[in-house]
């Protein structure tokens, strides 16, 4: 036998090549996209599709407040789930089947594996996520205006932001999936981790002391998710930063699991 | 040449010690068998050589270079450590083609080592619905990818059947036929015989014997000879004025020791006896395995 033709040393750019080839050859990665745009989509068409009556019935200030942008684009509560079991499980899968061994025999600097992993998943994440928001926000104006209901397009104050940070928000959710996913190894003790972070811990944000607050500002599905409104909310008057806030709580996770990803026996 | 050395090896998971100093060398152009009962740190020490597991103390080095050094991991060592790990939602040829680009070697080798080995006409099925058999053959495609100078397998033959044995022992003997190391493990000493050229055991994470395997065999492996004849009375007087110790059998056979089945078919010609049969008892070989490790099995039954 020859020895074949190969380079004298792997690039950054092989691995995440062979990363991808990884994620675009499951199956699963195709249905929990289409989950994910099916069940997302479908959030925004039953919430719009009250939304005359609503309009209707709503008081004057609630009409002031009308928001038909940040309507259209609720159905992040779920989609962000979503996109963070795909997160998950770009992970995840390969400890469930033993294949983690066999990836860092072949990509021994773990680093450079988990790098190439968050890379492909955010690459994912941000197209996926900026599809959905965009495509959400148009079927949900189409839906406000054929009821006769005021509604938004994309060239008005604000609404690309909240579009575009909306996109940006689910990606940094998928991202923090992929850290508890590997901090965690298992796809039940992640995903639990993070219905905990975007559905327990808002829910219960009431009950805590004062000093924390300043994380409610910064908390997905809180302080994180006024990004997606154009009429200001007078808690979160400067979105971004709650945005930034999060992606700084993001990145603070991620940097814990390249630690421990780098540490530990497989 | 790419030889793969350890050097006073230890694994410690809290206060138990399941890799114990272990030093050996694995050579090019030869099979090195690697034999000890189970838990008795096989595994570990394939962990730490292929970089999975830190090593409490000690070193590892292949062709002079720690693992996690080597440029392109994939064209230097090539290990099956679990055949089960692979993801069964992906088919054998995409499993195998991220592996490939994963080292930046070309798309061709995915097809040549999948017609290496046999999986040609399963390339395009999901790996999950493969025999563990054909899970075998999928991970040694794997480490045939770079095409390595070293070759790691943990267990290959386990659960496999007669034909799939015989297959990667033929392999593992060409691929050091070819110039390769070979590191294989196993705790069935029969496997080893018929397999390795270097005898490496191990005990409770110990070495205990690092031997060649004809030395192994010479020192312990010459147990017995079986003998049939219509004869036996006056052929067993003949073998033992020869030299031999002879006792009787089931079935009217005799049971030679110290004389080779050479010897003893060249004495039977000699004097015109007729032998019915003539076998060497390679059962001994278990025996001198099990006494060498006698004290360092780690989970023992109580005879009945």
């Amino acid at each position: 036998m020859s020895a074949p033709a190969t380079a004298p040393t792997v690039r950054f750019a092989d691995t995440l090549h062979a990363e991808w080839v990884k994620l675009r050859s499951l199956r699963s990665t195709w249905s929990t996209l289409a989950c994910l745009f099916g069940v997302g989509l479908g959030v925004t068409a039953l919430a719009m599709s009250s939304a005359g009556t609503d309009y209707a019935e709503a008081t004057a200030a609630d009409r002031a407040a009308w928001d038909p942008t940040n309507l259209s684009l609720t159905t992040y509560i779920v989609a962000q789930l979503i996109i963070g079991v795909l997160g998950i499980l770009i992970v995840t899968s390969e400890y469930a089947t033993g294949l983690m061994q066999t990836s860092l025999m072949a990509t021994p600097r773990r680093s450079r594996l988990l790098a190439a992993k968050v890379t492909v998943a955010a690459a994912v994440a941000v197209v996926a996520g900026q599809l959905l928001m965009l495509m959400s926000f148009l079927l949900g104006q189409a839906m406000l205006s054929a009821q006769d209901v005021p509604s938004a397009s994309l060239g008005d104050p604000g609404v690309l932001a909240a579009v575009g940070g909306g996109g940006l928000y689910l990606t940094a959710i998928a991202l923090l999936a992929a850290g508890l996913g590997t901090i965690m190894r298992a796809t039940a003790g992640a995903l639990a981790t993070l219905v905990g972070i975007v559905f327990l811990v808002p829910a219960l944000a009431g009950l805590f002391p004062s000093w924390l607050q300043g994380l409610v500002d910064v908390w997905p599905t809180r302080g994180a998710a006024a990004v997606f409104a154009t009429v200001p909310d007078p808690e979160f008057p400067h979105p971004w930063l709650n945005l930034g806030g999060m992606c700084l709580g993001v990145v603070a996770v991620l940097v814990a699991a390249f630690v421990v990803f780098r540490r530990r026996d497989v | 040449m790419t030889t793969i050395e350890l050097r006073g090896l230890t694994k410690r998971y809290g206060p138990d010690t399941v890799v114990d100093d272990v030093s050996f060398t694995v050579g090019p152009g030869q099979v090195t068998g690697f034999l000890g009962p189970n838990g008795a740190g096989k595994s570990t020490t394939m962990k730490m050589i292929m970089g999975l597991a830190a090593p409490t103390h000690g070193s590892v080095t292949i062709g002079g270079r720690r693992y996690r050094d080597l440029p392109v991991p994939l064209t230097t060592v090539g290990a099956l450590l679990d055949a089960g790990a692979v993801h069964g939602g992906r088919t054998a040829r995409d499993h195998l083609l991220a592996l490939a680009l994963s080292n930046g070697l070309p798309r061709c080798r995915v097809d040549e080592v999948l017609a290496r080995t046999g999986l040609g006409g399963v390339a395009g099925k999901r790996a999950g619905g493969f025999s563990l058999g054909m899970r075998q053959r999928l991970g040694i495609a794997a480490t045939l990818l770079g095409d390595p100078q070293a070759l790691i397998f943990d267990e290959p033959v386990n659960g496999l059947d007669p034909e799939g044995i015989r297959w990667i022992r033929d392999l593992m003997r060409s691929l050091a036929r070819e110039g390769r190391s070979v590191l294989v493990s196993s705790h069935l000493m029969s496997e080893m015989a018929q397999s390795a050229d270097h005898l490496v055991v191990i005990g409770r994470g110990r070495v205990i014997a690092d031997t060649g395997m004809s030395e192994f065999l010479r020192a312990n492996g010459e147990g017995t000879v079986l003998v049939r004849t219509r004869e036996p009375g006056a052929f067993a007087l003949r073998l033992t004025a020869a030299g031999a110790a002879v006792r009787e059998g089931l079935e009217s056979s005799l049971v030679v020791s110290g004389m080779s089945s050479d010897d003893i078919g060249a004495l039977a010609a000699f004097h015109g006896v007729a032998l019915s049969e003539l076998t060497p008892q390679r059962a001994s070989l278990e025996d001198a395995f099990m006494d060498l490790t006698r004290d360092s099995v780690q989970y023992q039954g109580v005879a009945a």
